[in-house]
């Protein structure tokens, strides 16, 4: 019976800990996401300040309260607008961004194929 | 022809560019947060400055009346400046300041309304500053012109002379 009980206090406490270190990826990956917006070209997982302490509770509350990831990003965007996220979405502002490589990939091709053409000929 | 497309496609490309890069140098380099945002107040359970006491956010914000959430602490250096400012806004009556006092120690921040006045109606505590972040707040100090339930206009930073025309101005 001892030895029964000493084992389901094992498996308690091993699975509990791998919960936790599930939600502490989460959490790590969230705020390295999240930009500071009181300091310079930080994270709030990098920054140590007010503001970034602060979310970080907020965070590690949302993930309690069973919030997904897209959740507290969209949480945090209503809050604080775009900005804070720091992959940018597909919008009328980024459309160009995403896009240009592309561009610049299919006219390059042309360009090399056109020019390939002209050698075989 | 065939050798037009070439010099003519590169043109283009760098026309694209210029145009890119040449729209980018009208976008402010520095982050400028939306103030004139309306926008639902946030629901949020905290304690009484003084009694200690729970509050609801639903029972500090009523309906139809002006209100000026104020975000301060003892350690912030700008919220001393502000203060008399606040102390004048109180005196017009015209608008009831709320104060959130944010990660604070409660004993200083005592001492620190007996020395420049408490121009606040209520207060309410914000040990965590995690209330400033449901707001969408930056920092230490920042106002908030409250009306209906709806943020009107946020205040970041220091209050001074012109902003608090400005508030008159909202609030008539």
């Amino acid at each position: 019976m001892k030895i029964l009980r000493f084992f389901l206090i094992v498996i308690i406490f091993y699975t509990s800990s791998a919960l936790k270190a599930d939600e502490l990826d989460k959490r790590n990956n969230i705020t390295k996401n999240l930009r500071c917006l009181v300091c310079q070209g930080q994270s709030i997982y990098d920054s140590d300040s007010e503001f970034a302490n602060s979310l970080k509770i907020l965070v590690d509350r949302k993930i309690d309260e069973g919030l997904t990831d897209a959740e507290i990003y969209e949480y945090f965007k209503n809050k604080y607008g775009e900005w804070i996220l720091y992959d940018p979405k597909l919008n009328k502002n980024t459309y160009i961004l995403w896009f240009m490589p592309l561009l610049i990939f299919l006219l390059g091709g042309a360009i090399i194929f056109k020019k390939l053409k002209k050698k075989h000929n | 022809m065939k050798n037009k497309i070439l010099p003519f496609s590169v043109i283009i490309i760098f026309g694209i560019i210029f145009f890119i890069f040449y729209k980018g140098l009208e976008d402010s380099k520095i982050y400028t947060p939306d103030v004139n945002i309306k926008k639902e107040i946030p629901v949020f359970n905290s304690k009484e400055f003084f009694s200690g006491e729970n509050v609801k956010s639903l029972s500090i914000f009523e309906l139809d009346k002006f209100y000026l959430l104020n975000i301060w602490s003892s350690w912030c250096v700008p919220c001393r400046q502000e203060h008399p400012f606040l102390m004048n806004l109180n005196l017009d009556n015209q608008v009831n300041i709320i104060g959130m006092n944010y990660k604070d120690n409660l004993k200083n921040a005592e001492n620190f309304l007996k020395e420049l006045g408490n121009p606040y109606k209520e207060i309410f505590i914000d040990l965590d500053g995690t209330i400033a972040i449901e707001w969408g707040a930056y920092g230490v100090p920042e106002s908030f012109l409250i009306y209906n339930n709806e943020i009107i206009k946020k205040y970041i930073g220091p209050l001074n002379q012109e902003l608090v025309n400005d508030i008159n101005l909202l609030i008539k």
